[in-house]
């Protein structure tokens, strides 16, 4: 059973946060320069009506399925780390809460957002336009947030080493 | 006064700030 939760849940954990935070990447670093340059030729629906609904997809499953293996990993402790009532789980439980903020900014501001956006959803230009500005805003705050989230996720088995 | 996520680099900054406050914040709570 520990093998489970401890060890499969781990690699999973990981397995999906590398998805997912690397398509958060994708999106930051590589399509959203590049969605600028090709607004310049036209040349971006290659981009948005093949490349970005595939990205999205695996981007907001891997955030599901990232925050369930940790909250699977946590198990027992998971109150313990959500409201800091253990010492022993601040590091983590901090990492827990910048990665709920992340699923929730997937969920509830990007993937609403960019269905308007790749025109999956009806939307008027002027909602299209304000669709694309919160997008965009929370899809920084989160890559901002992945920072602290790594940080914190890599300080969780090792609080010694890292908080002295 | 210009939003620092509209660019990669005031993101990645606003990243490492926030990671020094809170890694202080949580140094000091295991004080």
């Amino acid at each position: 059973m520990e093998f489970i939760q401890l060890g499969i849940g781990r690699w999973l954990h990981i397995l999906s946060g590398v998805m997912w935070i690397g398509l958060l990447y994708y999106f930051n670093f590589v399509q959203a320069p590049a969605l600028a340059e090709a607004g310049k030729d036209g040349t971006g629906a290659g981009i948005t009506k093949h490349v970005a609904p595939r990205a999205l997809f695996w981007f907001r499953w891997a955030a599901v399925a990232t925050w369930l293996m940790g909250a699977m990993l946590l198990g027992g402790n998971f109150f313990k780390a959500f409201f800091f009532l253990d010492r022993a789980f601040y590091a983590i439980g901090l990492g827990a809460w910048l990665g709920t903020i992340m699923i929730f900014n997937v969920w509830v501001l990007i993937w609403p957002n960019q269905q308007k956006i790749l025109g999956m959803k009806p939307a008027s230009d002027e909602e299209k336009a304000k669709a694309r500005r919160t997008a965009f805003l929370a899809s920084r705050t989160n890559t901002a947030l992945s920072i602290p989230m790594l940080f914190f996720m890599a300080a969780a088995g090792h609080q010694g080493t890292f908080f002295g | 006064m210009k939003n620092p996520l509209d660019s990669l680099w005031g993101t990645f900054i606003s990243g490492l700030v926030l990671t020094l406050i809170l890694y202080n914040v949580v140094k000091f709570a295991l004080q």
